[in-house]
Order: C-alpha cells, then structure tokens, then sequence
C-alpha cells in the first residue's frame, strides 16, 4: 500500500521534470553543468541564464541541493522522493558507480545568482524581491545582465525596480563603454545601499575607472549616497531612541505609580515585568499546545494575563510586606530588593535558569523596509504604540475614574481623604498592584523584543529609576519626557562611543542635570513639597 | 536613637573596651598563628588555611560593615555603591599584584597576559607608578576617596538624599561594573586580575603570608574600629547622628551638613578601599562582579542584620550572613537566595535595630524578671 503510493509519487514527479526538463536542457547541457572543470561548468551555467529558460530551474535547484550525481554517461537526482534520471524523468535505479556533485562555495554563489536571475521573471513578487536580494548579495556578472535587463523593464513593484536598477548599474559599471559606465554611476546615485558606496568606492582605487569624466560623476553618486545615508541613520537613530524610550517608559510608568505617587521605592519592579514576560512564555506556550491555529493571537491574550498575574501579586506584597513599611523608605529598598532576590529564584526554580524562548507571533515578525541600513521592525513598532496607549491607560485610570481621584486624594492628603470616607489602606493597596499591573505590560512588550530569564528585571531597573528621578515625582508627563529623551539620548550617544560609554555619559548627564533641578523636569510645587 | 544605644556600647565595652582590644591582638597576632603554623596539621587545635583564608576574607568584609555603618547608621546616608569603593581599593592594590607578577605569565612579557591577549604594546597611562608599593597602598586610599569626594560633592550639593542618593549609586554601581566589564578599560575586562605571585618579592601562596594578611587584616579592622569609635564620640560624631535625625535641625542650627556628610562618605568610601586591597590578596582574584549592584545592597544588610548605629553590629552582621552563605551555597546552592531574600524582608520588619537590637532587649527582659522576682 505505502509502496505502491511511494512509486506513484516518484512517478508523478518524474513526470513533471520530464514535462520542464525535455524542453528546457539536454542530457549534455546537464553532463556540462555537473561533471567537469569548475570554470567549464560556471561558462555552461552563464550559457544556460543567458537563454533566459525559467524551466531549468528545478535542475538548477537540485544542483544546488546536492542532489545530482551522475555516471559516465547518465545523470541522476536522488532526492527523498527517489532516484530519477534527470534527462527523462523517469525512476530508474541509481548505479554503483554514481558519483556525486561537487559544489564549492564559487559554484554555489553562482547557481544561487542563476537560480535567482532566472526566478526574477516570476509572478509571484515575493520571489522576485528574493531574487533580487539575492542578485544583489552575489557577485552576479555579465551573464545575468540580460536577464536583469528585461525584468527592469517589466518590473511594477517599486522594490523590486530598485534593486533589479542597482544590480544592473553595478554590473554595467564595469563596462567597456565609458558611456555606459557613466550612465550606470549615474543610476546608482539613487540607491540607498551601503554596499553600492562601497563598490563605487572600489572603483575610485588605483586599478578602477580610468576615465576622469566617469570618476567624476562616480565621486557625485558617493557623495549623494552619503548623504542618503547619513538622513537615514539619523532617522534610525531616532526611530531606534524611540523604541528604547518606550520601552522605558513602560518600565517606568509603573514606577511612576508606586514610586511617583505613593513614595514607595520598589526594587522588586524588575522582577514584576520579568513575571509579566514569563506569563507571557506561559500563555505562548498554552496556545502552542492547545490552539496552534490561534498561535498569532497569543499576545493578545497574554496582556490581560500578565496584567492581572502582576496586580495581584502586587496586591499580595503590599498586604503583607510594604503595608508595614510606609514612611521608611530606605527599609522599603531594602524589603523589596528581599523580595525581588525571592521572585527571582523561584522563577529560576519553577522554569530554570536558562533563558526561555519567547517567539514573535507571525504579525510582529519583519518589518518595514525603508533602506538598507533603515529597517523598522513590526515589533518595535507594535511595542511604540502599546507603549503609549498604555500611557492613555494609566493617564486614563488616574484622571478619569473613582479609583484615580482616590489615588490622588490618598497621595496629596492622606488624613483629609480618610476623614471623607476614602478606605486609604485598600486605596494603597489597588494602587500598588496597578502599579505591578503596568510592570506586567512592560514585560509582555519586552518578551517580544528580548530575552526572557531570570534576570530580566536587574537590566531595567536601574534605568527605569533613573528616568523618574529625571522626569520627576508624581507626574505623568516628566516621566514622558525623561523616558523618550534618556531613550533617544542614550541611542545617539551609542552611535559615538558604544553602549557602555553612553550608559555611563548618560548618568553623568543625569548628575549634571540634576544639579540644576533637583526634583526632576516638572517638580511638584506647593504644599505636597516635602 | 543614638541616645539610647550609646550606653549600651559602653555596658558591651564598658571598662573593659582596652582589655577587649588586648584580647583580639593576641588573638590574630599570636594564637591563631600559633594554631595554624606552629600546631602541626591532624592536631585536634590546628586551624586549617581555609578557615584562616574564610576569616581573612570576614574581616575585610567586617571593615565594609563598618564603613556602611558609618554613613548610614550614624549618618542615615544609605550607600548602595560600596561595592565599587571596595573593588577601587582591591583594583589599585590589584594593579601592584599584577606587577609583581614580573614576566611569569603564561605570555612571558613584561606586561600583563590579558594585556598581550589584546596585543597591547606598552601599559596605559593610568598604570604609572604601580609598581612602587607605597604609591600602590596611596592610590588604594586615594581613588575611591577622589571618586566619592567628587560624587558626593555633586550629590550633596544639591541636597539629594534619602532615597534618592541610594538610587543614585546604585546607578553609579551599575556604571562602573559596565566599564569595567570591558576589555578596552584595561583592567583585564570580565576576568579582572588573578594569578598573583607575590608581594614585595615574597610568594603569595604560602601559608605564613596568608596568615600575615589576616593577622593584618585583623589589625587594620581593630584600628578602624578605635577610629570609628573616637569619631562617633567627637562633637563631629555628635552632628552627623543629629543630621541623620533631623537634617533640617542641624541647618537651622548654623550648620553646613554639607561638608559633614562630605567628610564622612569620603571616609567611609577610602576605610572600603582598605579592605578591597586586603581581599584582593587573600581571595587571589579581583573581577568587575565585585562591583554588581547587588553586592553593594549585601552590604547594607550586614549593617541591617547586625545592628545599625552600634559598630559592633554591622561586624557580626558582615560575620553572620557570609558565614550563612558559604554555608549555604556549600550545602543548599538553591535556597540561598530565598535564605538573603526573607532575610532582608524579615530584618527590616522585625527586626529594626538588628542583632544587637535583639541581644538588648533580650537582656533587658531578664533584668526585669530578675526584679520582679
């Protein structure tokens, strides 16, 4: 039964390749393209792409797969499938003395350019874009060009037409008409890609363009694209402080809760969005198991999990530890650090010390390509804009409902809210665990950006700190500012002197700057003022 | 709060105080030596190298205690950036250690293996002078007391305190261990400096020069506490408690809290640089995971666990919780965090005024059986 199934399927693909393959090679062009001299076989190849056949493709594939062997006289592909005879296409049996192909790096990189100069005349644009990122990584050479020629022709996606223009251009550059040459600098001025600069730089070397007039207009299309660049990385820069910023933001509006409004120092904080990461791992994998076909929503309902995991374990610390501590901060630091040593063992004795893996649903993987050096990932976007709409969440919270007006009342007077009736102890304690609540978010986004361990919390609770001393205690709106400005700060800085450097440039900036407003960018001022 | 522990002190040392320092000089210069070379090895009274190495390494962490006690029992100033003070001081003694190791590295130059590793030619600037000893022992005071002058001056200054100041370090601890994790800063990256041979010429894995460390040891930490005691005495001893109290108090006073917090957390942070260059020695490895955040929050629990304000404490304290953690990491490596976590949790619950607290009231308790009996 699995036999008889087994030989109808090589049939069947046997069929197909016989269907392409008679057309499209002979039996020689085969022999040519398999056995022989590397430098026999790489011209065989040009003369195969210079005919511009897509059908040849499969052969090429299984070139490529190192599933060709061949005999004397004879080729064969061996493959999962079976063994057929790749002129005919028909199962057959593969004799003793096969031998297999033998492909180096060299013949490799140009049956990839073939495979891809060939499949850019594809209708799918997915592959053609492939294709062309393909072309354009390998040193492609003359015989693509025709090929490359047509297609630019043809070609409707913007993408696509700009890198197939690139491809082009840096082969003509090496024409032997220094007209064409000129030409193609001057195409090439357009692209934003690093490795353009860098082979039109290569021809301004001793040994490269000899022509003045072409040398000139290749200096131009260097100095265009730098300065393309140089836009770019500035906008990358931002976009990069931006995601960082957010990131802190997050981090830190919870901190903004329990440290900004409530004066407690919560070191434990790391550890509240490293359980939130966690319930994240827990949610992702329930949905692995359980509902693989929903598996891209899992974030989704990972963010009301982690939310309400983090309050009410920060509902459940406040009741039994901070409660006993207000007033005396510096024994809060000390307890919540206790705790934070607590939490983070017992996830290491719950999930292991090792990192766990966390993986972006299929809609937050990729990203939009601006350029080649400006990439911007779907899932820092995503985290940007979460980022800020829990912003609204908590602005919401505080200024829009009961709760809110009770955290405020609680935090401005303590004693005149109780006298009115507000249950202050209960109000501390939802205020804690929103607080917690918010740190839980932060890790579901910081689950989706990096790496998921036990010391998780440790890598962002000294900055997060830092941005509420700089942004100021309880206000919403300084730690805005001091979460996106430290974030865009530090990411410029690091485009100078690394990430170590511009950590340590950064606190001493917020020294400095804290020399000249002690109580952060926007102080309370009045009577709350200690 | 003082008021009350002042007493007691006394009643702990009482007249006894210079009988007491007599004790413990003979005890690190004559009797533990004596057990430990002369009392040959398999005798019930010999003291092993280990366990003279183990107390070696508690008295350079009972001077930290002590230090931390300093600026945040007396002075209310918690500190969570004594680690880097401590590493500076165990760094800069490092760098003579590293000297001293002459062309005996697995390399054979003249320069440091993890030197010739980054296939560096010729020392930094920064290495000038440390192969002299009396210049490596002035740099040992000197930089961590330069850093928290300049530090403290900017935090002072602008009257950061409280919380604010201890996040503030920790921020600074954060700094310093990023730095010096890596290779550029050249003070040998994330394996810092280890494979010592020798002080001033003399082999450093013996066992006397291990028990001249700690007898040394021994002696620096009594030294350090005749020093804390006189200052905590003083008038200047007097103001720092009354800052710690009430700050505004002493401002309104006429007095600049300033330079008084100054001197204080200068001191404290040059006592730490002392013991970091005596641990470096004995433990034969100094790395920029000396400097973690977390260890300079270890710190603070000694002092908690012990007993602030009673100098004594925070010294039992620093005993007590290292001896727990080689105890634990030895026998039960998974509990100890929860062991140091429900410690910090519990001592600042309830336990307030720490061992020393307790061992106060206890006693009390039975005075006051002992009357109504």
């Amino acid at each position: 039964m699995n036999i008889t199934k087994y030989i109808a399927q090589a049939i069947l693909v046997g069929l197909m390749f016989a269907a392409g393959a008679a057309h499209a090679l002979t039996e020689q062009d085969m022999m040519a393209l398999s056995s022989g001299d590397n430098d026999q076989r790489i011209a065989k190849l040009a003369t195969v792409v210079t005919a511009g056949d897509a059908s040849v493709i499969p052969f090429l594939n299984s070139l490529e797969n190192d599933e060709v062997k061949y005999t004397g006289k004879k080729v064969y592909i061996v493959n999962d499938k079976g063994t057929v005879d790749a002129a005919t296409g028909l199962a057959v049996a593969l004799p003793d003395d096969a031998q297999d192909v033998i492909n180096n790096n060299r013949m490799r990189n140009k049956l990839d350019a073939a495979i891809a100069a060939l499949n850019l005349e594809s209708t799918d644009a997915a592959v053609r874009l492939q294709a062309a990122k393909t072309l354009s990584q390998s040193d492609a050479g003359e015989s693509t060009l025709a090929l490359v020629k047509k297609a630019e022709k043809i070609e409707k996606n913007p993408e696509v037409h700009e890198l197939l223009v690139e491809i082009r251009a840096s082969i003509e550059l090496l024409s032997g008409d220094p007209a064409v040459r000129m030409q193609s600098a001057r195409d090439l001025a357009g692209s934003t890609s690093s490795d353009v600069k860098d082979l039109l730089a290569s021809r301004l070397l001793p040994g490269g363009e000899t022509d003045p007039d072409v040398r000139k207009v290749i200096a131009a299309a260097m100095h265009t694209i730098d300065k393309r660049l140089s836009y770019y990385e500035a906008a990358g820069t931002v976009f990069t402080g931006l995601s960082l910023g957010s990131v802190l933001l997050l981090a830190a509006l919870g901190l903004a809760i329990t440290y900004g409004l409530m004066g407690v120092i919560n070191m434990a904080h790391g550890e509240m969005m490293m359980l939130g990461a966690y319930a994240t791992y827990v949610v992702q994998n329930l949905f692995r198991h359980y509902l693989p076909q929903w598996f891209d929503a899992y974030v989704i309902v990972a963010i009301p999990v982690a939310f309400v995991v983090t309050g009410l374990v920060g509902i459940a610390l406040e009741r039994t530890v901070i409660r006993h501590l207000y007033g005396r901060p510096l024994e809060t630091l000390l307890a919540t650090w206790g705790i934070s040593l607590i939490l983070m063992q017992l996830v290491r004795t719950l999930f292991g010390a090792q990192n766990v893996e966390v993986e972006n649903p299929g809609w937050m993987s990729g990203g939009v390509h601006l350029a080649s050096n400006l990439v911007l990932p779907y899932n820092r976007i995503t985290i940007i804009l979460f980022a800020f709409a829990v912003l609204l969440l908590v602005w919401g919270l505080l200024n829009k409902t009961r709760l809110g007006l009770f955290v405020r009342a609680v935090t401005q007077n303590r004693k005149m809210a109780g006298c009115v009736g507000v249950n202050t102890a209960r109000i501390d304690a939802w205020a804690f665990g929103l607080g917690s609540s918010i740190a839980g978010l932060a890790g579901v986004a910081l689950s989706q950006i990096g790496n998921v361990g036990p010391d998780l919390g440790k890598t962002y609770i000294v900055d997060s700190f830092m941005v509420v001393v700089v942004g100021g205690v309880g206000q919403l709106a300084g730690t805005v500012y001091a979460g996106l400005g430290l974030g865009i700060i530090s990411k410029y800085m690091e485009g100078f002197t690394g990430p170590v450097m511009a950590k340590i440039i950064v606190l001493v900036i917020i020294i400095i700057f804290i020399q000249k407003r002690p109580q952060g960018i926007f102080a309370l001022k009045g009577r709350s003022v200690d | 709060m003082s008021s009350r522990y002042q007493p007691m002190l006394l009643r702990l040392m009482g007249n006894s105080r210079w009988r007491g320092y007599a004790a413990a000089i003979f005890f690190l210069c004559i009797l533990m030596p004596v057990l430990n070379l002369v009392v040959p090895p398999g005798n019930l009274l010999h003291v092993s190298d280990f366990t003279i190495s183990i107390g070696g390494k508690m008295l350079c962490y009972a001077m930290v205690a002590l230090a931390m006690d300093l600026i945040w029992g007396y002075t209310g100033i918690l500190s969570l950036g004594h680690g880097v003070f401590f590493a500076m001081g165990g760094y800069a003694f490092g760098m003579y250690l590293m000297r001293q190791i002459g062309t005996d590295g697995s390399y054979h130059s003249n320069l440091p293996d993890f030197m010739v590793f980054l296939d560096w030619k010729a020392y930094p600037w920064y290495w000038t002078g440390t192969s002299h000893f009396l210049f490596a022992l002035l740099l040992v005071v000197l930089v961590p007391g330069l850093l928290a002058l300049v530090f403290g001056w900017f935090a002072f200054r602008s009257r950061i305190k409280g919380v604010y100041f201890s996040i503030i370090t920790q921020a600074m601890t954060y700094a310093f261990m990023l730095l010096f994790f890596r290779n550029e800063t050249g003070f040998g990256g994330n394996n810092g400096f280890t494979d010592f041979r020798r002080i001033l010429g003399i082999p450093i894995a013996t066992s006397e020069m291990r028990m001249t460390l700690f007898a040394l040891s021994g002696l620096t930490l009594l030294a350090m506490l005749w020093m804390s005691r006189y200052i905590v005495d003083s008038k200047f001893g007097r103001v720092l408690t009354a800052i710690r109290d009430a700050e505004s108090r002493v401002m309104f006073s006429g007095y600049n809290p300033l330079h008084y917090k100054l001197a204080i957390w200068t001191l404290s942070a040059m006592m730490c640089g002392v013991a970091g260059a005596l641990y470096v020695p004995q433990v034969g490895i100094i790395n920029p995971s000396e400097m973690s955040t977390s260890n300079s929050i270890e710190i603070a629990i000694w002092a908690a666990v012990g007993g602030r304000g009673t100098l004594i404490g925070p010294l039992l304290g620093a005993g007590f919780v290292t001896a727990a953690k080689s105890w634990f990491t030895a026998s039960f490596p998974e509990y100890w965090l929860y062991f140091l976590g429900l410690l910090f949790i519990l001592s600042t619950l309830f336990l307030p005024e720490g061992m020393i607290g307790l061992f106060r009231k206890l006693m009390e308790k039975r005075k006051l059986m002992g009357k109504s009996r």
